[in-house]
């Protein structure tokens, strides 16, 4: 599998670490609702195609990244940096 | 002043070796004395960082991945977004840097005593890398002065382009010899010589 990573180009999956999935919403830190917590920290839904993930690419720049890979056929449809998702540059 | 020792101790031998009778396919040297700076840019200053450091080299970069330049025994080149590799043999590289780049710009780690650098070049030299790294050294797509981070067997290494079949090699100091060994047998079946 190759990962194109947006600094770094294309680059063998070796390079990379995977991270979780990144469609998980954590709880507000100040809910004590179990479930909730429950439902964060274990719950996956780990669908057939399309899926939205973290990734490392520690083997290279060292970037977070958040992909989205088709689980099914591991066809990659996106790559960004982490950090720009959160800062609402780019989804 | 000490003369610094080489890591790469009795590993070193200089000559031709391998299958040379055809030819040198690569030769090898390790580049001393340097000054290797690493220098992290804050999110929101890599364009004020890429001034400092063109102040303090003369080597001037715009904001473009893996970007660098080189200027003789001095080069500059980008690893990741806002990071840079700075070299010199000029002893006073970092004390430059450091009245360049305020701790409002970002962060500066000297890497002179954790890192050596291998220059390989001649006709073979994209040959023999490839053999180590996953990446295209092919100059379309690895231009000339650029830099790359990546791995050879996990192991984490910088590259800089320094011309059409020259590679600066920056590994970790206390793997240099045995990475250096290795990279001798890549070499071996297009001879090399070591200078
Ligand atoms: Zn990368």
């Amino acid at each position: 599998m190759i990962i194109r990573c947006p600094y770094c180009g294309p680059r063998d999956v070796i390079e990379f670490t995977y991270q979780g999935d990144a469609t998980r919403r954590r709880p507000d830190p100040a809910s004590s609702d179990q479930d909730a917590w429950n439902s964060y920290i274990y719950d996956r839904t780990n669908p057939g195609g399309s899926h939205r993930e973290f990734w490392l690419h520690g083997g290279g720049c060292r970037q977070h990244l958040v992909i989205t890979r088709d689980m099914t056929t591991h066809a990659i449809s996106s790559v960004a940096f982490a950090r720009s998702i959160v800062a609402g540059e780019s989804s | 002043m000490a003369e610094p020792r080489s890591p790469l101790g009795k590993a070193f031998v200089a000559g031709d070796h391998g299958n040379h009778a055809a030819g040198i396919g690569v030769t090898l040297r390790e580049r001393k004395n340097l000054s290797i700076i690493q220098i992290t840019a804050w999110a929101d200053s890599i364009p004020a960082v890429l001034t400092a450091i063109g102040s303090a080299t003369g080597l001037v970069l715009q904001n473009k991945p893996g970007l660098g330049r080189v200027a003789g025994e001095k080069s500059v080149f980008g690893f990741a977004p806002g990071r840079y590799f700075v070299v010199s043999a000029t002893p006073d590289l970092e004390t430059r840097l450091r009245s360049a780049i305020s701790a409002e710009l970002g962060t500066m780690v000297d890497l002179t005593h954790g890192r050596t650098v291998i220059r390989i070049g001649g006709p073979r030299s994209e040959w023999v890398i490839s053999k180590l790294f996953a990446i295209d050294f092919s100059e379309h797509a690895f231009p000339v002065a650029y830099g790359r981070a990546t791995l050879h067997h996990d192991i984490h290494t910088n590259i800089q382009r320094i011309d059409d079949e020259t590679f600066d090699l920056y590994v970790f100091r206390t793997f240099a010899r045995s990475f250096w060994l290795t990279l001798g047998h890549a070499a071996e079946e297009v001879g090399y010589r070591v200078e």
